[in-house]
């Protein structure tokens, strides 16, 4: 972790680093060479413009197609015509517009799972990192115990009782990704808290909550941010897999994970049904791995797996 | 040492009682299993029969009593789906499947992603190092089911009839093992690759150079050995998915394993199967875990006298 900087004269005892995302721990600013340009694009190009503006981009209903139309191949192949870019499935309905709106499913999922797993998971985390003792002992098992369920099934037993929808789904996966985060802001703030600001900041008189607070969650913050990026992944491979198996977003709705179910019994006659799909996913999750790699070795150069 | 052992089995067991608790309240709330299980024609008197005969008719807190004891004794109870046997034999039938496709598949996984990863270590920056972390890479961002699904499409066009579904001759085995493999390839990679690199950069590797040593034995004898610990807690991780199988792979390759029992199970309310099978991966898990820490705590002092667990 950074080493605190102590300003002469100002008189407060307990300054914390402040890291800064711009500035690397000796204060110099961060280079902005190798940032990865494609990776990003490909996130705000098949995920975020396409989340957003769904509904002005996309030109069909994601829902109902038009029967006279179905199983049309993508415009390149022979058939096919550009009323449906990428072909349409066995009820007629556009690739591409249920790929743009399934964006959205992804990108909602997502976001909600992360934001909920960084907040308990980092709650969590703090509290035992920083105390120790038996609140450390129930955290650090409740952890291991949720890395221990068995995770699809306990998905297929839950969507079995309450039935598949949008909110189960963000259930079922925010219970199990807290776990990750728990787990490294805990090993982080055990670090931090020998820090000397820390010590001096208990003798000012700071509350652990204060504390905890203003000068242990800033130094774990980068963590955090790398963490959360890297986990967008999981979460929508995760969310896929449960879609396509029937225990996620429920059908019609334009889930990739269902897109490529819907396809999977006709892939030799219409491959493009599930193809298409499933490559989104792969690239979506691809970019993110590399911009979550890359804003580890931006933030921490400590972290950095040699080149 | 003792004590150490003693307080993560403790744990472990916990552990394993959490999950049993929440796998059976789960399990409960999903309704009654007569509207999957009956016949729609069978008579009220019949269904009253068989919800007594399965317990079904008793207060929750005994039912968890009876689950407990059916665990105990290693049957689980009585199958809903398969009348005749009980839960624990469904699974046992289930289970080699599931080992056999594990087995091949963590054979794989050693087999390409140990050598991949010292190699991409070795010849750091050149074209085997970029093929090897494109390839972790891949592994890494790959929905399963879409990669069988497209193998599938691509063999069937491309190579012709061979087995696609299902589980026969040892061709059968390639397609789905290939899937399962692929992620574990890629994190072992990932992990091989930073070990060596770190392990590589150390003195002892230099004066093991200085001595004259050739490559080859300064790569295999000194640099490996120190490598391969880093990588075990994955090996664990690893071994518990093979044994307690791929349920989405086993799904699109209609694999007869435990995978796709548990997802016949669940959709059927088989409440006695979906508990053993909770109950089965939980404990692979946690002993997995437990052996793991041990195996840290016999290597390095540190983890058993200094605080926490290796992670």
């Amino acid at each position: 972790m950074s080493v605190p900087e102590i300003t002469e004269g100002t008189g407060d005892a307990h300054i914390s680093p402040r890291p800064n995302f711009w500035r690397n721990r000796f204060g110099r600013r961060r280079r902005l060479d190798r940032v990865p340009w494609i990776p990003i694009a490909i996130i705000f190009f098949l995920l975020l413009l396409p989340a957003i503006f769904a509904d002005l981009i996309a030109v069909h209903d994601p829902l109902r197609g038009v029967l006279s139309d179905r199983l049309t191949p993508p415009v390149w192949e022979e058939g096919g015509s550009w009323t449906y870019p990428l072909g349409t499935d066995k009820l007629g309905r556009d690739i591409l517009t249920r790929l743009i709106y399934g964006a959205r499913i992804s990108l909602a999922v997502s976001t909600i799972t992360i934001l909920v797993g960084l907040v308990i998971g980092s709650i969590l985390g703090l509290a035992a990192g920083y105390f120790g003792g038996w609140i450390d002992w129930i955290v650090s098992w409740l952890v291991d115990t949720f890395f221990s369920l068995p995770g699809v099934l306990l998905a297929l037993v839950i969507v079995a009782a309450i039935g598949p929808s949008f909110l189960t789904i963000v259930i079922i996966l925010s219970v199990t990704i807290w776990a990750p985060f728990a787990r490294q802001v805990r090993g982080e703030t055990l670090s931090v808290r020998e820090m000397d600001f820390i010590a001096r900041a208990q003798v000012a008189g700071s509350s652990p909550m204060r504390i905890l607070i203003r000068h242990v969650l800033p130094n774990v913050a980068n963590t955090l941010i790398v963490m959360a990026t890297l986990q967008v992944g999981v979460v929508i491979i995760n969310e896929s897999s449960l879609s396509f198996i029937g225990a996620g977003i429920p059908r019609p709705n334009p889930s990739w994970g269902v897109m490529v179910a819907d396809g999977r019994d006709l892939m030799l006659v219409a491959w493009w049904i599930s193809f298409f799909p499933g490559l989104a996913i792969l690239l979506v999750v691809l970019s993110f791995n590399l911009t979550g790699d890359w804003l580890r070795d931006f933030l921490d150069p400590k972290m950095r797996q040699r080149q | 040492m003792a004590r150490y052992i003693l307080i993560n089995s403790f744990r472990g067991l916990l552990t394993i009682i959490f999950v049993s608790v929440v796998v059976f309240s789960l399990a409960r709330l999903t309704g009654d299993p007569m509207d999957v299980l009956a016949p729609t024609d069978m008579s009220d008197e019949d269904q009253d029969a068989l919800r007594a005969l399965w317990g079904l008719d008793k207060p929750l807190l005994e039912q968890y009593v009876i689950f407990v004891q059916s665990a105990a004794e290693g049957d689980f109870g009585p199958s809903y789906l398969y009348r005749s046997e009980t839960a624990a034999e469904v699974i046992l039938d289930r289970l080699p499947a599931s080992l056999y496709l594990g087995f091949v598949a963590t054979i794989l996984t050693i087999v390409v992603g140990v050598p991949l990863g010292i190699l991409s270590a070795v010849k750091r920056g050149t074209i085997y190092d970029a093929i090897g972390r494109g390839f972790a890479l891949f592994g890494q961002s790959v929905p399963e089911f879409w990669l069988g699904i497209v193998l599938i499409w691509v063999v069937a066009v491309q190579v012709g009839p061979i087995p696609t579904s299902g589980m026969g001759t040892w061709q059968s085995y390639i397609l789905p093992s290939i899937v399962i493999s692929i992620f574990g390839i890629a994190a072992l990679l990932r992990l091989f690759r930073s070990a060596m690199l770190e392990t590589l950069g150390t003195e002892y590797i230099k004066l093991a150079r200085l001595k004259g040593l050739s490559e080859w034995r300064v790569v295999c004898k000194h640099a490996l050995k120190p490598a391969a610990i880093a990588p075990l807690t994955f090996f664990g991780q690893l071994s518990v998915r093979m044994i307690t199988g791929a349920t989405v792979v086993e799904i699109v390759f209609s694999w007869p394993g435990v995978g796709l029992l548990a997802y016949e199970a669940a959709n059927a309310r088989d409440f006695p199967i979906v508990q053993a099978l909770a109950l089965f991966v939980a404990a692979c898990v946690v002993v997995m875990n437990l052996m793991i820490d041990i195996a840290y705590a016999y290597i390095d002092p540190r983890v058993r006298l200094g605080e926490g667990t290796a992670s």
